[in-house]
This record gives structure tokens, sequence and C-alpha cells, in this order.
């Protein structure tokens, strides 16, 4: 019996047992950021320990930073002195740190990556969800709590316990207008936000084999919102491609270096806990209607009404989520007007989904009373679009095109919503009061998806709005 | 570093109903803008408890009947979305010291049990039971007991609860903070990553 990539890593990793019965995982490589590390440190200092590997540890700053105004000191206090502390304990301990002057900072998923940091058949621990977004190299990435990240800095190791592997096949090709990020919800909707708790998620098929690799990202990134701790696909020429040539890539031995990564690969006869098929062709622009990131439709459908759940359960949880989101049962998702457009987070502010939507723009305003907003996941990225012109055609159709950071996907930095604004949003949670007020409403899509809402000032059909010439679903309605 | 075993909790409970309670709902973002972890206890739930001026709302942690609960009971995918150590933090500075749900998200589940949190998961039925029997009377006193795995409150008896071996163990033998053990094998360590030609 062959063995999955998740338990190669693993065996490869694993530094022993504990008493407990836990197993003793090295992690590689340790990302920080200033949100969830300031604790740690603190911790290290009381207990006289050091980092043990400040090779393998790397931090930048993102959650909150500005992205109008970066000059220091920033304008919130609060938020300077996190940056300060940041700059002290990367001292101090001698962390690389990619900071605002860098020209490298941004979102700490796209960053990783971006070096060439994030690489196959290693293991990546985060004090953040979304770390689950290195998985997309073939690397068993996951996000930890503060103490843990006190436990990786110290030890370069914490302890786990080893989860099953789902794999989730996807075949076929997706329809025009239709992107990763609509795989990623319509993978949640089916499986539910708790779906995945226990499993790790393997993406594989057809329809992954030919994804580029920040669609790969997307994809494992929106893993934890689907309840699993990780989500990875499996390495392979794309992956290699991807990472030639990156600063932290060993380029001496460049054929040996692809042939271990490629190693880790998941064998043809592993056997997995579950697997999943789905056909690409289902898949439609997706959007969600609750507060949950489960709670979600294909923009031909209807927010479902709390009448004709199935259960109890499901009763109560739809009526509070529209009573929340202010949104009708039964009604078309389609032409929910919108107040605020967010293009960026971890999800989707890489290259390829600016340069995407920059397709469509041209021709287009946003409409009246909407505020749209663009925010590049790294400095790296913002430098790129700006090379190709991508800045002066979000700018020309109406959206303010804005420094790297998360912005308004997590409410920790001025991005915010104001009172029950709703937010067409291209990021990965719409949690109740997620994008910072606590009566603001967030519609999670992938970024042509807001940008044909920022145009038309409703959740709106991007395959219409842009003449996709696409089949569109007749609605369901 | 000796660290205290963590075999039961008891106290009085309080609801806190619904399904996926996300992390962001137990400690808004806003409040990790922070360089420590004190103070987050008058955080918890916050943006539910009180309205935009600050005025408390109906709410089950706001309620005079449930003040002084020690165990929390909640739905399923208790604690999912971000992996904010916060949150387990703000409920145990709140005064929580176990929590009780249908089932937990994996990385709310190993933050609280690092901090001697202990999460047990029971069934739906007995959960709706012991939440009728708090709602009836909210002195009633729960005691969850991690050695037989048991729940049990006033005369009504007992139910079982739910949680992972290896978690319980490190509870009930006071590893729940692995860090000694963790440094104890640094030869170990360093022999693994010698292996991996990256680290």
């Amino acid at each position: 019996m062959g063995k999955s990539l998740y338990e190669k890593v693993w065996d490869a990793h694993a530094v022993g047992k504990l008493a407990d019965g836990r197993t003793q995982l090295l992690i590689g490589t340790h990302l920080i950021h200033e949100v969830t590390s300031p604790q740690a440190f603190g911790m290290l200092r009381d207990l006289g320990l050091k980092v043990k590997f400040p090779q393998r540890t790397f931090a930048t700053v993102d959650h909150i930073v500005p992205t109008d105004n970066q000059s220091m000191p920033l304008a919130d206090p609060l938020a300077n002195e996190m940056l300060l502390e940041l700059r002290r304990n990367v001292d101090e301990f001698g962390v690389t740190y990619f900071d605002l002057a860098s020209g490298k900072q941004g979102i700490v998923h796209v960053v990783g990556p971006e070096q060439g940091i994030t690489q196959p058949g290693t293991t990546i621990a985060c004090g953040d969800s979304h770390t689950a977004t290195h998985g997309a190299f073939g690397a068993i990435a996951f996000g930890i709590g503060t103490t843990q990240v006190r436990d990786v800095l110290a030890t370069q190791t914490m302890a786990m316990e080893q989860l099953q592997v789902r794999r989730i096949n996807v075949e076929g090709n997706l329809r025009p207008g239709v992107y990763a990020k609509d795989v990623i919800l319509h993978i949640i909707r089916l499986l539910g936000a708790k779906g995945g708790i226990g499993y790790v998620y393997e993406y594989g098929g057809g329809l992954f084999d030919r994804m580029s690799m920040e669609e790969r990202m997307t994809v494992c990134n929106m893993s934890i919102e689907g309840g699993a701790r990780c989500g990875y696909v499996n390495p392979d020429a794309t992956t290699f491609a991807y990472l030639h040539g990156r600063p932290y890539v060993d380029m001496g031995d460049w054929e040996g270096t692809v042939k271990r990564w490629a190693s880790f690969a998941s064998d043809a006869d592993a056997a997995y806990a579950d697997i999943i098929n789905i056909a690409a062709e289902e898949v439609e622009p997706s959007v969600t209607w609750g507060v949950s990131p489960d709670q979600g439709v294909g923009i031909s459908e209807c927010i479902p009404d709390p009448a004709s759940a199935q259960t109890d359960e499901e009763r109560v949880s739809i009526s509070e989520a529209l009573e929340y989101m202010q949104l009708p049962a039964g009604t078309p998702v389609k032409g929910i007007p919108i107040n605020v457009a967010f293009i960026g987070s971890c999800t989707n502010g890489r290259l390829s989904d600016f340069r995407e939507v920059a397709r469509f723009l041209p021709g287009h305003k946003v409409a009246a009373g909407v505020k749209a907003i663009a925010v590049p996941g790294s400095q790296i990225v913002a430098k790129l679009c700006e090379l190709e012109g991508i800045d002066k055609v979000f700018r020309a159709a109406g959206f303010e095109w804005r420094e790297a950071g998360c912005s308004m996907c997590l409410a920790m930095n001025p991005d915010k919503l104001i009172g029950d604004q709703i937010c067409a949003s291209s990021s990965n949670r719409n949690f109740k009061g997620r994008q910072g007020s606590p009566t603001g409403r967030t519609v999670l899509m992938s970024p042509l998806m807001v940008a044909a809402a920022a145009i038309t000032g409703t959740v709106a059909d991007a395959r219409e709005v842009f003449d996709l010439k696409a089949q569109v679903g007749a609605g369901a309605c | 570093m000796a660290i205290e075993p963590v075999l039961r909790v008891s106290g009085t409970a309080v609801q806190v109903p619904g399904a996926d309670i996300d992390t962001d709902r137990i400690i808004p973002a806003r409040f990790m803008k922070c360089v420590t972890f004190d103070g987050l206890g008058e955080y918890a739930f916050y943006d539910v408890r009180f309205d935009q001026d600050g005025k408390p709302r109906k709410h089950p942690l706001n309620d005079p009947r449930f003040a002084g609960a020690a165990i929390l009971l909640s739905g399923p995918n208790f604690g999912c979305g971000s992996s904010r150590e916060h949150a387990p933090q703000s409920l145990a500075k709140f005064g929580f010291r176990a929590v009780i749900a249908e089932s937990f998200a994996e990385i709310f589940l190993g933050n609280a049990t690092t901090l001697g949190m202990p999460c047990v998961t029971a069934s739906k039925a007995d959960l709706e039971t012991l939440r009728q029997a708090i709602e009836a009377d909210p002195t009633l006193v729960l005691t969850i007991d991690l050695p037989s795995m048991l729940a049990s409150y006033g005369a009504a008896g007992s139910f079982p609860v739910q949680q992972p071996a290896s978690l319980r163990e490190a509870l009930v033998s006071g590893r729940w903070d692995p860090i000694a053990e963790l440094l104890e094998n640094e030869a170990l360590i360093d022999q693994r990553a010698l292996a991996l030609s990256y680290v």
C-alpha cells in the first residue's frame, strides 16, 4: 500500500511520540506576523529561551498595516506599538523580517510562496489559520495558536495528532467566468463548514492538475473554512516551474531538488479515509448569503427559505443568518444591493487575480455610491501589477488602488465596514462582524464577481456584466 | 516545570447557543491589537453582548442568573475560523474553566488544551437535557470528570463526554503545556533536522 503526501511528510518530520500519545512534529518553516507572535516572544523571555532555528523563521507585517498611508509612525498607536514590538523581537532573536521598507512585505501567505520559502515536502506553521494556503505546493501547512508559536520558536517542533486524509477529485473543465474561488466555495457548500474536522484535504484530479499555483493557493487557502486544518495539492511540473529561481530556492542542484520534491507526491495506490468526486462543469459562480462560508449558492439560485429546511437545526441557522444579513428568504441572490467592493486578501490578492479582473474592467465604472478598493497581497504583487498598468485600469474604473496588507478581510486596520454596510468581498470569511463593524455584512465571491458587483451596485453574474458568452444557467428560482 | 493535572472541572454552566460559533465572535479582531493577553476577559463575545453604544444586550453571558459560570455549553463546530489563541484566552479570563459542545474546530481545541482548559463533546440530546436543567436551575453544579469521561449534575445522573485520547492524557497527567517535554528531546530534534536538507 502506498502513502499519501501527508503521511510521507509526517513521517519525515516526526521526532517521536510524546508521553500523552501525540507526535512531536518538526516544523521546518515557521512564518510569523505581528498579531499572534508578541505574546509568544514574551513567553520565551519569561522562560529564558532562544529561537531554536532563527534561520527557519520568517516574519512580515500584514494584519494591522493601513493600506492608504504606511509611513511610520502609524496613526493608530496600538498598531504602531505592535510594529515596534515585532521589530524588537526579530532584532533580539535574529529572525528574517520582510518589513515595510523591504519591498517584500505583504500578507504572510503571499510572501512565503513569492520568496520561494514555501516548498514541497516541508512542514510549515504560522499563527494564522490561512496557513493552509501553502499546501498548494505540497507542503503540510497549518495554523497554530500563540502558545504553539512559542513551542515552535523554542524547539522548532510542536505536539500534534495525526489527521486522516480526504481526497477531493475535481474532473473536467470550469465554464467561462468560473474560478478557483468558486471551486472552493462549492466544495465547502457540499461538505459543510465542519465537514473537514479531523481531515486533511488532498485536492486532485484533472482540474487541479491544470490549475496555476495561484489558483491552487486560492483553493488550499479556504480548506480551513471547510473545517480541514490543512489542504494540499501534490507537487508537479507547475509547482517546480513556479519555484525555479525564487530567492529562497537553492538552485545549486536543481534536478536533485526537483527529484526530492517530487518524491513526496502521493503514491498512486495511496489509501484515503474518504474520496469525494466533483464535476467541474457543475460549479457555478458562487456567492454566500449567510454568516458561515458554507451558506452559499450559485449565482442563479435563490436565498434559501427556512421553511424548506430539512432539520430544525438548519431552519434555525438559516433564520439567524437571514436576520443578520437582512435578506429575504426565497428570493434571487442576484440583485442584492451592495455598498462596498473589496478585491484582495490571502485568498485572492495575487497578480493573476488582479490581471484577470483588469482584462474585463476597461469601459466599466464602479456604480455611484459604491466604495471599491483593490488591495495587492504584497509589495511585489503591487509592483508587478503597476508594471503591467493594472493599477491604472482599476483606478480608471473607479477603484481605489491601495498598498499591500490584509485590509478589509479582518478588521484590524483602518479598512472596515461602517454600520450594516454590505460588502462584495474576495476574502474568505463572512462571519458576523468579520469586516470590522459588528453589524457589517459580507458576501464572499471571486474577484471578477466582486468587480461585477462594484459596477452594477448589486450582487451580479459576472458572465452577464462582462458578456462572457457563457452558458448562463437558467434561474433556478 | 511541573504543571497541575486537570482531572475535573466543577461549577455552574451557561449555554451560548448556536452552530459554528467562530473565534471572531468569541473575540472580535479589534481587541487583538495588544502585545499581552491581559484584559481580554472583558471582551469575550463583546459584539453580541454589547450594542454600538456599549450598552448590554440580551445575552446569556449578561444574564445575572448565570454570572460566575465556570463551564460554557455550545453547539457544533465551536471555535471555528481564525486560529487566534485570544479566543480561549478571553474565555479563560472571563472565568470559564471548561467548554462542552457538540464538536470543536481543531485549532481551538488544541489552543484551549494548551491552556489547561478541557473541551469535551457530548451528544446533542444530552446537551439539550443539560440545557433544560440549567435553565430550570442556574445554580446547578456540573462536573466534567476526565478520568471517567462523564459529566454529572444534580440528581439527574450523568452522561458520557468525549475527547481525543491524547488530549485527555495531556490534561490528566499534567502535560497540557508540552514545552518541557518538547525541550527535552533536543538531540532528537537536531537529528531529525539534519536528515531534512532544507532545515
